[in-house]
């Protein structure tokens, strides 16, 4: 059985039809050689019919020679799929695996754990929008989780799911469980995962895979399956600013020339004004052309498709090209910053030449620096010469040509790139493109902050003096920052405090970083940077407040204890309190 | 504005890009045309990728001399329905020498006159690039494949040392001698692929819809006698079963299962039932656990 069962009596006009409609969701799963990642895919696989008698019984025989549990069935030998991995019970590349049920259809990255392959992972997180990282329940959050949690962060997937798996052998301890999730959370939270959910299974027993577990009363969320089949499943929006990258120029006579592509974000109609970058040449589209038993030429064409697109004018455009919409330009540049994942035995080194190859462009560049190495464990970055392989780290590179690049966060299909080994033709590296002032000017504007902090004193036209609010108010201004990871009740812990306060007679003020997002901080993310910049923002208004006479609540997830440190300077440190909370619960809150 | 975009049609678009990219990247590309479902999904986005152009390259042909004559029928009259430029290699040497998948069994059959030939092949044209229409969900070995899987001169694959493959940016360089075999289909499964024949109205060799042919019972499977070379065992005739096939090679490998799917709709009814793989019928994949990886190593599709 390939997708989901036929149901009885269901015609197979209705059945296709309805499976024709799936939406595609691929995700990759990530764990270390014991933590039973294979264990759980194969569940998955076997638990919605997806595993063949033939491939069963294959399965059998291998279990007895190989497997890990006794000669009973070992579903972990079901994704082993070479011959090395079997006779060593050890994933060596990322193996892609398909399943389907009445309301999705899946793709499975499966990627080995082990430390030198972060290669693998970073290669499988590129093809997925959700991340399943598995936590042995006895062993608890590890060097290995944090990894899986920072690389799919670092390659832009969307939902993380952790599944603390061998609850059995915790004897399904509920304190167990929320210890670990407690500290998993707390992880997300400082390095800007959204919405990440924690599972408690056994993927031996099929606990929490695909049906409920009564092992787990106290759990209340859906078992894996039902969260993978519910997860939101981000498309590109329409609305975003249109690129494609230009792949070939179809010219079957005179009369036509098309230019052909996959849209790598927005959406385009006829009649669309155009530029094709580097050269800026401006035109408009004319048709979205299609055959006439496909139904003819499109009215709209949106990404990820692949299009034919005809022009107005005869400008010049091809391969390697990218075609834009007017008024949101990407960038146009022969110098390019990124986060790097060295993929080669050979390190990366200044001064070496590669191919760069981003869109459908290949041109030759330059390594100019690396400016920084992250450790993957701590997430701390310390200055570097070189990447060796499975290294990551910021670098800088010199392009012989003008290249069309967008930010990664904002289009992966033009902020993605590989670097390819001039010799050998290996893939050398990939990067994701980061654009100047994405992260390194916010950094910037705490700098130039402090500087103004100093001069505060000149700047005070006002006639009313700071004693005079005091008195008038019966209060001495503060600032008092809540902070703590996404659902640890941040918001509900402020505005309790200030019910308390208000009623005590304070002028008091709570400002939310969640809601400070809605608006004045909408243009940011959730990296360590944005929610640095995100508590700067929220420490210049408490500042003013402060000097208006108020009490400021600040509730922040201010993840970072140096954007503290000077968020602390910049209000003062007279006026300054910090409450932390760490107790991860559900509350309804914390993109703040 | 509706932006639906269903798994088919990302499935779709993803191959698409795909079969661009090789005709772009590659100075001699070329589609293996196995004339079975797959090949035929894969002839119809190659037709549509490059609309209303024709697909830059030709259609490539490893002709055993073992195949049902159906399928050869149907790969001339689908060449020349879409007017495409056909070309069909079988290795002479094998030929000559007799090797033939009866007396010399599944193994050295499939070596000599489908992996050897098709090394011959892309010599003899110099291809350096082959689209195939492989999907990863077939086989254990399949699910770690690339879908730019380099192949050194010697037209080997080396598992271990695979090119990491990111996003849908395609390392596409290869040194002179080297080449790249090409899977658009990577991401489908059996079901997608008889879904979109099926949304798309997709001519497809008859011996896909059970129909009554002449088989004899071997070793538990049921082989077609489809012309005069089929040597009969002493007492064994041929009976007409209702039967069809849910993969087509060579007719003498290719185990038939009794069915009454006579129509697309109801084939599909059955695989949708089936307890077994599609490849369980096809004898050369059962030598060994792990004998397609084998198979693979040394150049086989």
């Amino acid at each position: 059985m390939q997708g989901p069962a036929l149901a009885e009596g269901q015609r197979v006009e209705d059945y296709l039809g309805r499976y024709e409609r799936n939406e595609l969701l691929r995700f990759l799963t990530c764990g270390s050689v014991d933590d039973g990642k294979s264990t759980l895919i194969g569940r998955l696989l076997h638990d919605t019919g997806r595993i063949y008698e033939d491939h069963l019984a294959a399965l059998e025989r291998d279990s007895k020679v190989h497997g890990t549990t006794g000669g009973g069935l070992d579903l972990a030998l079901a994704v082993d799929g070479l011959k090395a991995e079997r006779e060593q019970g050890i994933t060596i590349d990322v193996a892609w695996r398909y399943f389907a049920t009445a309301r999705r259809s899946f793709i499975i990255a499966d990627c080995p754990g082990h430390e030198q392959y972060t290669r693998n992972m970073a290669t499988g997180a590129s093809h997925c929008q959700l991340a399943i990282t598995l936590i042995d329940a006895r062993k608890g959050v590890s060097v290995q989780t944090r990894r899986h949690a920072f690389i799919a962060s670092l390659l832009g997937v969307r939902h993380v799911v952790a599944a603390v798996n061998k609850m059995d052998l915790v004897g399904w301890d509920e304190g167990r469980f929320r210890e670990i999730e407690r500290e998993f959370l707390d992880f997300c939270g400082r390095i800007g995962i959204p919405d990440p959910i924690v599972v408690p299974i056994s993927a031996l027993g099929g606990d929490n895979v695909v049906t409920r577990s009564a092992n787990t009363p106290w759990y209340s969320g859906s078992p894996v399956l039902g969260l993978l089949e519910s997860v939101p499943v981000e498309r590109p929006s329409p609305d975003a600013a249109f690129r494609m990258p230009v792949q070939c120029v179809i010219r079957p006579d005179l009369d036509f020339r098309g230019f052909a592509g996959r849209i790598a974000s927005g959406s385009v109609k006829p009649g669309d004004r155009v530029k094709v970058l580097p050269s800026g040449k401006e035109t408009r589209v004319r048709r979205i052309a299609r055959a006439p038993e496909d139904g003819g030429d499109a009215s709209v064409a949106w990404a990820p498709q692949s299009v034919v697109l005809t022009f107005e004018d005869e400008v010049d455009c091809s391969r390697g090209d990218v075609v834009v919409c007017i008024g949101r330009d990407p960038a146009v540049t022969q110098r390019i910053e990124c986060d790097m994942v060295w993929m080669q035995e050979a390190p990366l080194v200044p001064g070496q030449q590669f191919v760069l190859r981003t869109g459908t462009k290949a041109t030759n560049c330059t390594v100019r620096r690396v400016r920084w190495l992250v450790d993957v464990n701590t997430l701390a970055t310390a200055p570097a010469e070189t990447l060796r392989l499975n290294e990551i780290g910021r670098v800088e590179l010199e392009c012989e040509e003008r290249v069309v690049v967008d930010a990664y966060r904002d289009c992966k299909g033009t902020g993605g790139l590989i670097l390819v080994d001039r010799l050998t033709n290996a893939t050398a590296g990939s990067g994701m493109v980061r654009l100047p002032g994405e992260d390194g000017a916010r950094r910037a504007h705490w700098e130039t902050q402090a500087l103004a902090t100093l001069e505060r004193p000149e700047e005070r036209p006002s006639s009313v003096t700071p004693e005079e609010r005091e008195r008038r108010w019966r209060q001495r201004p503060r600032t008092i920052l809540v902070y703590g990871p996404p659902h640890s009740g941040k918001t509900r812990t402020a505005h309790e405090l200030e019910r308390k306060l208000f009623d005590e007679g304070a002028a008091v003020v709570v400002l939310d970083g969640q809601a400070l997002r809605r608006g004045l901080s909408k243009d940011l993310g959730f990296g360590d940077e944005d929610r640095s910049e995100n508590l700067r923002r929220a420490a210049e208004i408490a500042r003013l407040l402060n000097d208006q006479g108020y009490v400021v609540i600040l509730a922040m997830v201010a993840p970072q204890a140096e954007a503290r440190a000077k968020a602390r300077e910049l209000v003062g440190a007279d006026r300054w309190e910090e409450r932390a909370l760490g107790t991860a619960n559900r509350a309804g809150e914390g993109a703040g | 504005m509706s932006t639906e975009h269903s798994h088919l049609d990302e499935l779709e678009a993803e191959a698409i890009q795909i079969i661009r990219e090789t005709a772009a990247a590659f100075e001699r590309p070329v589609l293996m045309y196995s004339i079975g479902k797959d090949s035929t999904v894969l002839l119809h986005l190659a037709m549509k990728a490059f609309w209303p152009a024709k697909p830059p390259f030709p259609l490539l042909h490893i002709d055993t001399t073992w195949k049902f004559r159906e399928m050869i029928a149907f790969r001339d009259a689908t060449a020349r329905r879409l007017g495409l430029d056909l070309r069909v290699h079988t290795n002479q040497e094998g030929l000559a020498q007799g090797v033939n998948p009866i007396t010399h069994g599944s193994k050295v059959h499939t070596d000599v006159m489908k992996t050897q030939a098709l090394r011959q092949a892309l010599d003899k044209f110099r291809f350096d690039a082959a689209i195939g229409g492989a999907r990863r969900d077939e086989e254990k070995s399949r699910a770690k494949e690339r879908v730019f899987s380099f192949r050194d001169r010697h037209h080997r694959w080396d598992p271990k040392n695979q090119r990491p493959e990111l996003w849908d940016l395609y390392n596409t360089r290869v040194n002179q001698g080297e080449s790249i075999r090409v899977f658009p289909l990577s991401s489908w499964t059996e079901l997608d692929v008889w879904l979109y024949i099926w949304k798309h109205g997709l001519p497809v060799v008859p011996l896909y819809l059970a129909a009554p042919r002449p088989v004899v019972e071997r070793g538990g499977t049921l082989i077609m006698v489809d012309d005069g070379r089929l040597p009969l065992e002493p007492g064994e005739k041929p009976r007409m079963l209702k039967v069809r096939f849910r993969t087509l090679g060579c007719y003498p490998l290719s185990g038939a299962i009794e069915s009454e799917a006579d129509t697309l709709e109801k084939v599909i009814e059955e695989m949708l039932m089936a307890r077994t793989s599609e490849r369980q019928g096809r004898l050369i994949d059962h030598d060994q656990s792990g004998s397609m990886e084998e198979k693979k190593r040394e150049g086989y599709f």
